[in-house]
């Protein structure tokens, strides 16, 4: 299980990063958001992954998951999920003011 | 009871600018206040500060959960060192930004923004678990993506797409990073990881941890070969939020750097270490390369936040004592000296109209003040005596020696001699020359914009005159650094 979850993950970080190097802005969006699915699901699989047992961690109980990270995914993707948001708004304004969404045309110069 | 001192200055500034978006409108209000709960925070850390080189490291279990189980913060004199250093920066900010802000961006949670960005560096300073220096630097950036787009200008949105961008990718990293580390030795907390590294001796694996944790750092540090994302995003924004990100944002990397490669990551050597006093090297070259290839003073200055950051990766590098000792002197040194760069230069392009050098010239018959502040910054940056720049750079080169490093020193004091010459370049082309007779002196604002300033300098000043009072504690916590089993018993008790 956690064997296919890896290459899971790793399948995500690919194409999160095959998208991130295109020049259109939304790709580069989709492809931040696929690499934090990637991530995330990479956290719980590296915590082992068990069906069937409850996070509790008391006296006599032999079979649990692991809390931990579960909590951290949670604080994960809540801080993906905030930034994305941001980008994706920033992204329309700056597509907006340039007039332009190609990352090509969005090199600048020296001195503005 | 005592132990929550430790929270104090995350705490302060997160309630001071959730505080501060309540009546973000009342200019007149907001102002005085940052202002003053800036420099009551800067006495409470000067408190701590004192309190933890008197008694030894303030350990806060946060909701009372045994260290390695809940959340630790660990106050040690290097962390509270560096509260402070950013605290007296946060102030000369703060009294910087209603002359440089318009009434427009201040009205736009800039001081929220603000506090937050304080809280966030504060909080990654103090930290002992490497999940919440994740969460701490994401408070930071979160606070550093509000302050970038502040404005709204055309160049400002464009660059800040690319500054959001890498820094969520390495983000994401660091992520996967403590995913790995978790698996290995399942722990994240900071002593913890430490200990059982320790115990396993440093496999394979957890090496590649460590280097893709560098590659992490070194990210968001601006090291070479992963500083081109940095230049350009700092020097669009208002002047002083660039001081806010050269003196910080690129020092809590460093700081991370120090911690992660003194604490957990310290048994081969041979692989991490070394590779780091090349890339030191490298990165002091092409950074001083990088800073002598533009005319525009904003982008001189942001180039140089990139061999600062060099020198103290080699620090960090040597592994002594000696070097440990410079790396946290030049830290301490290049968060004011940059914050001062930042504040001066924000300051000339606004009095001149440009930032384009080869449209300015006799500057210092106008503002003569400015001129001889931008001097000596030139100075302290470059690393001459009496200045604390100096100081920083000889304990560094001599770490260096000890460990027979000597090709890597000798590119040291090379780039500094480029380093001072790309900021001595302002001077000399902005400052000096014939009089613009075009130019009419705005001496009020120049007075405004030089008094933050020279606070700043003055700092620098007092950290190469007055070395002798601040070596041996500096050079204590060098000894720390190289003891990691003083900060694993501190945090773990046993």
């Amino acid at each position: 299980m956690e064997i296919i979850m890896s290459i899971l993950a790793g399948v995500l970080f690919t194409t999160g990063v095959y998208n991130l190097l295109q020049k259109q802005m939304l790709r580069i969006i989709i492809g931040t958001a696929l690499i934090s699915h990637g991530a995330h699901l990479f956290i719980l699989t590296m915590g082992e992954l068990k069906r069937g047992a409850p996070p509790i961690l008391e006296d006599g109980i032999e079979n649990y998951a692991d809390p931990l990270p579960q909590a951290l995914i949670l604080t994960s993707i809540v801080i993906s999920f905030g930034v994305t948001s941001l980008l994706l708004v920033l992204a329309y304004r700056a597509s907006k003011e340039n007039g332009t969404d190609n990352m090509d045309k969005l090199r600048g110069s020296e001195n503005d | 009871m005592i132990s929550n001192l430790a929270v104090l200055p995350i705490v302060i500034p997160l309630i001071a600018g959730v505080l501060a978006a309540l009546f973000h409108k009342k200019l007149k209000v907001v102002r005085i206040y940052s202002q003053v709960l800036t420099l009551i925070n800067t006495a409470v850390v000067t408190y701590i500060l004192f309190y933890v080189h008197q008694n030894g490291s303030v350990v806060l279990e946060s909701g009372d959960w045994m260290a390695p189980f809940g959340i630790v913060l660990v106050a040690d004199m290097l962390s509270v060192a560096l509260v402070l250093t950013t605290n007296i920066v946060a102030i000369a900010c703060v009294f910087y930004a209603p002359k440089s802000l318009d009434e427009k961006q201040e009205e736009f949670y800039f001081y929220t923004f603000y506090f937050l960005l304080i809280t966030g560096v504060s909080g990654a300073f103090i930290t002992g678990d490497l999940f919440n220096l994740f969460v701490f630097f994401e408070v930071l950036l979160m606070a550093s993506y509000g302050l970038i787009v502040l404005g709204g200008g055309k160049v400002q949105l464009r660059e800040s797409i690319k500054y959001v961008l890498i820094n969520l990718f390495s983000s994401m990293l660091f992520v996967t990073t403590i995913a790995f580390l978790y698996s290995v030795v399942g722990t994240v907390n900071m002593a913890q990881i430490a200990e059982r590294v320790g115990e396993v001796e440093q496999t394979g694996i957890l090496t590649t941890i460590a280097i893709m944790l560098f590659f992490v750092f070194g990210t968001k540090a601006a090291l070479f070969p992963l500083y081109y994302w940095l230049p350009r995003p700092y020097i669009a924004p208002n002047p002083v939020i660039s001081a806010l990100f050269g003196a910080l944002l690129t020092k809590v990397g460093v700081y991370s750097l120090i911690r992660v490669f003194s604490l957990i990551f310290v048994h081969e050597r041979d692989v991490t270490h070394e590779f780091f006093v090349w890339i030191a090297a490298l990165t002091l070259i092409f950074g001083a390369i990088g800073a002598l290839s533009t005319n525009n003073i904003k982008l001189v200055v942001a180039y140089n936040i990139i061999p600062a950051v060099g020198f103290m990766l080699l620090g960090i590098g040597v592994y002594n004592s000696t070097g440990f000792t410079g790396a946290i002197y030049y830290l301490i040194n290049d968060m004011i000296i940059k914050a001062a760069l930042f504040l001066l230069v924000g300051a000339i392009a606004y009095l001149a109209g440009t930032s384009d050098l080869r449209k300015m010239r006799g500057l210092i018959h106008h503002y003569p003040l400015l001129g001889w502040l931008f001097f000596i910054s030139a100075f302290v940056l470059a690393g001459i005596p009496p200045f604390s720049g100096f100081i920083g750079k000889l304990i560094l080169l001599q770490g260096a020696m000890e460990a027979n490093h000597i090709v890597v020193a000798i590119i040291g004091l090379a780039s500094s001699l480029l380093i001072l010459l790309s900021v001595i370049r302002i001077f000399i082309r902005g400052f000096w020359g014939e009089k613009d007779e075009s130019i009419i002196p705005d001496k009020k604002a120049a007075r405004g914009f030089a008094l933050p300033v020279a606070f700043l300098l003055f700092f620098s000043v007092l950290l190469g005159v007055g070395a002798e009072w601040f070596y041996p504690s500096i050079e204590g916590i060098g000894e720390y650094l190289m003891n990691p089993q003083n900060y694993i018993e501190s945090v773990l008790k046993e």
